[in-house]
């Protein structure tokens, strides 16, 4: 009986990129795991919490707390979204003994889904192969709060025809920061054009990441400023073969 | 959703002068670089054990503030000196015009000091008719254009040589010079008759030594020295929070305090002063003043989790690294502090309903907290901060379409049959043209608040006709 790990894939996964919940699934499988997909979830809460809107984050929270309570193993292709259950729950369920209960028996199940190939699965190599030149983008909270940098680089390394070229700035902001993108679009533009600059001077064809928020923003400047190179999610490089 | 009170036209001016972007870009980033060359692991090992335990010494010294205030106090005194305790700017600023006027002081000389700048000390002064001259250069040059600092450590960031150049001629009535060392020579020749002249010095402090009664000052130009030994009187003006328990503690926060701010080990001049001058001296004031001031900041102390805004020792590294403050620079902030760590305190400072929009004008990605020699935790005070602004907003009735959207997403986020449908929905209206290309605009009514935001300078991806939940109930059925 293999090991099985639920996808928690994040609304802007499933409402926005569905490709990438496909190819971390396919990776998941690949590597040799029964993958399900609780239906009944949602968001994390994150939207709300890093707006300032704490009792609307508690709410959603309780409801993805709920939804993932019997999962073996939780896999987020999101550091962000990961990071919002593994170190912010605490903080929202505080005073709730009940749920932080709860909080406290989920978190050591949830995992980053670079962060599960490699901590948990222990697999580096998961028989991908991508042509391309691919420059690798540190997601904020990824690597601030998780500490992702080296694992999806070792991944990358693995993957057959894949040439990674860095970033002058890789851990610079991409300038999403969620409602802080539409609340002040021209300074959240200005901070992607820093990291498209960069991403630019690599010579790469699409730049790689572990969170859809971030791409979501890199990818629209550069359509916008009609770029050819495309934004990709950790997972959609690891599934290629 | 662009919040109304923010200066947003303001932002788009400083990210649409290139020359300016270039000079706040090239600058921070030179500090970066040289604070990394310092922390290095194999140049200072210890970087992160120093960091652990500049923040537990500070928070010692915050958490027991009115003991070491009294302890800084007596030593003060022990050695001929005399603090004094100011509530706010009004009181600093009548103590320093009666100080003044008994002495018959007309000129001041001042070293960087950014408590100064807060209570605009300056203004005050020159209100009552005395003359107050700024000796750092930077702060030279932003007295001389009648501006404020642009950065906390590098007041005149913003500006290049060529405006240096200008503002020399047009307010010394000097040749056009342009090369920076020659300007520095101007500065050096004017400044140094202001030093001589002087009747008062007056300085900030970076740390307040609570065991010895010491004011540490650490500059880099030499003029911290001229202003505090030369003139008759020197004064040194604090805000209470700069304490540290004990003189040996310096040896972890001097290793910080330049690397941090400005990549170097140690700066130039670390000044130890402790009292007037006496009996056997040569040289130094002939009367020493600390003047602690308050300005609110014990009402920061009441708070639990945000009084460690009060470990911050000024040195600028969250600014230099913060890609928010890299874009708008010093002056879109509402306060003399700026970035981050201007982020936290501003609010605290002069109340969240001064500037509701700041605690947001930041993308939480963490860089400040990282570089933060004393471990403050930026991103959550400034999360905590938006609580704070939502939960006053919703008291005046501000916000009300921003709350009603996030009260439908929370509703909607615990009905996943209903999230899905109105999924479907907004796919078949944001469904592009079917061949991937994203969106540079949306269609009426969605083309307002954040739609029309994000498509102000980004793309938005045509939303697929199948999300992912139903395209994994395809793929089950398939592989069944």
């Amino acid at each position: 009986m293999p090991a099985r790990v639920s996808l928690f894939v994040t609304c802007i996964v499933d409402q926005l990129f569905p490709e990438v919940g496909l190819a971390a699934a396919d990776v998941l499988e690949r590597i040799g795991y029964t993958v399900d997909f609780p239906e009944k979830q949602t968001c994390c809460g994150q939207p709300a919490f890093n707006t300032g809107y704490r009792d609307e984050a508690r709410e959603v929270a309780c409801h993805c707390l709920e939804v993932l309570a019997g999962a073996d193993y939780v896999v987020v292709p999101s550091g962000s979204c990961a990071s919002m259950i593994t170190h912010h729950y605490d903080e929202l369920f505080a005073r709730d003994p009940a749920r932080l209960e709860a909080v406290r028996r989920l978190k050591p199940r949830v995992w980053e889904f670079s962060k599960f190939l490699l901590e948990v699965a222990g697999v580096e190599d998961v028989g991908a192969r991508y042509d391309g030149v691919v420059t690798f983008h540190d997601s904020c909270h990824g690597l601030r709060e998780l500490g992702i940098k080296e694992g999806p680089r070792r991944l990358l390394g693995r993957v057959q025809g894949l040439t990674l070229r860095e970033m002058d700035i890789p851990e610079e902001c991409c300038g999403f920061g969620g409602t802080f993108s539409v609340k002040f679009p021209s300074i959240s533009g200005g901070m992607s054009r820093t990291k498209i600059e960069s991403i630019v001077k690599t010579g790469a064809d699409a730049v790689v990441g572990v969170d859809a928020s971030c791409l979501l923003q890199l990818r629209g400047a550069l359509s916008r400023d009609g770029l050819p190179i495309r934004a990709l999610h950790l997972a959609q490089v690891l599934a290629a073969h | 959703m662009e919040m109304s009170t923010a200066p947003h036209a303001q932002f788009r001016e400083t990210l649409a002068d290139s020359g300016l972007q270039d000079a706040i870009y090239s600058a921070t980033g030179r500090l970066m670089e040289k604070r990394l060359a310092t922390i290095r692991p194999d140049v200072l090992p210890d970087y992160q054990e120093l960091r652990e335990r500049a923040g537990a010494l500070k928070k010692l010294a915050i958490e027991n503030l009115d003991y070491y205030l009294e302890q800084f106090e007596s030593n003060v005194e022990a050695r001929g000196g005399r603090v004094v305790w100011c509530r706010d700017a009004g009181e600093a600023a009548e103590f320093l015009v009666k100080l003044a006027r008994e002495k018959d002081a007309r000129l001041l000389t001042k070293v960087k000091s950014m408590t100064t700048e807060e209570i605009g000390l300056n203004e005050h002064l020159q209100q009552h008719g005395l003359e107050a001259v700024e000796s750092d250069l930077g702060e030279f040059i932003v007295q001389l254009a009648r501006s404020r600092p642009y950065h906390i450590v590098a007041p005149a960031l913003n500006l290049t040589r060529y405006d240096v150049a200008d503002l020399f001629t047009r307010t010394l009535g000097v040749e056009r010079e342009t090369v920076p060392e020659n300007q520095t020579k101007i500065a050096r020749r004017v400044l140094r008759e202001k030093f001589l002249a002087a009747d008062i010095g007056i300085s900030g402090a970076n740390f307040l030594v609570a065991d010895s009664g010491a004011v540490v000052l650490v500059t880099n130009e030499g003029n911290g020295r001229m202003c505090t030994t030369l003139p008759r009187v020197h004064v040194a003006v604090a805000g209470i929070e700069k304490l540290i328990p004990r003189a040996q503690d310096l040896a972890v926060f001097l290793k910080l305090l330049g690397r941090s701010a400005t990549g170097q080990p140690l700066t130039v001049y670390t000044s130890f002063l402790a009292g007037p001058r006496r009996a056997n001296e040569a040289d130094g004031p002939g009367e020493f003043y600390v003047l602690l001031l308050d300005n609110g900041r014990s009402r920061l102390l009441a708070d639990r989790e945000k009084r460690q805004s009060l470990y911050c020792i000024r040195c600028g590294a969250c600014l230099n690294h913060c890609p928010v403050y890299r874009k708008i620079g010093g002056h879109n902030y509402p306060w003399v502090y700026s970035g981050p760590i201007g982020t936290v305190i501003s609010p605290q400072f002069l109340g969240i309903a001064h500037d509701p929009w700041l605690p947001f004008a930041s993308s939480l990605c963490g860089a400040c907290a990282e570089v933060c020699p004393v471990k403050i935790d930026l991103p959550k005070l400034i999360l905590e901060l938006r609580g704070e602004v939502v939960k006053a907003q919703s008291r005046e009735g501000a916000s009300r379409l921003e709350r009603l959207g996030f009260r439908v997403w929370s509703w909607l986020m615990r009905r996943p049959k209903l999230y899905e449908l109105a999924g479907m929905m907004g796919s078949l209206v944001l469904s592009g043209s079917g061949d991937g290309k994203w969106l540079r605009g949306v269609p009426f009514p969605l083309s307002a608040g954040p739609l029309k935001a994000w498509t102000s300078v980004r793309d938005l991806p045509p939303l697929p006709s199948r999300s992912f939940r139903q395209m994994w109930r395809t793929r089950q059925a398939g592989s069944r």
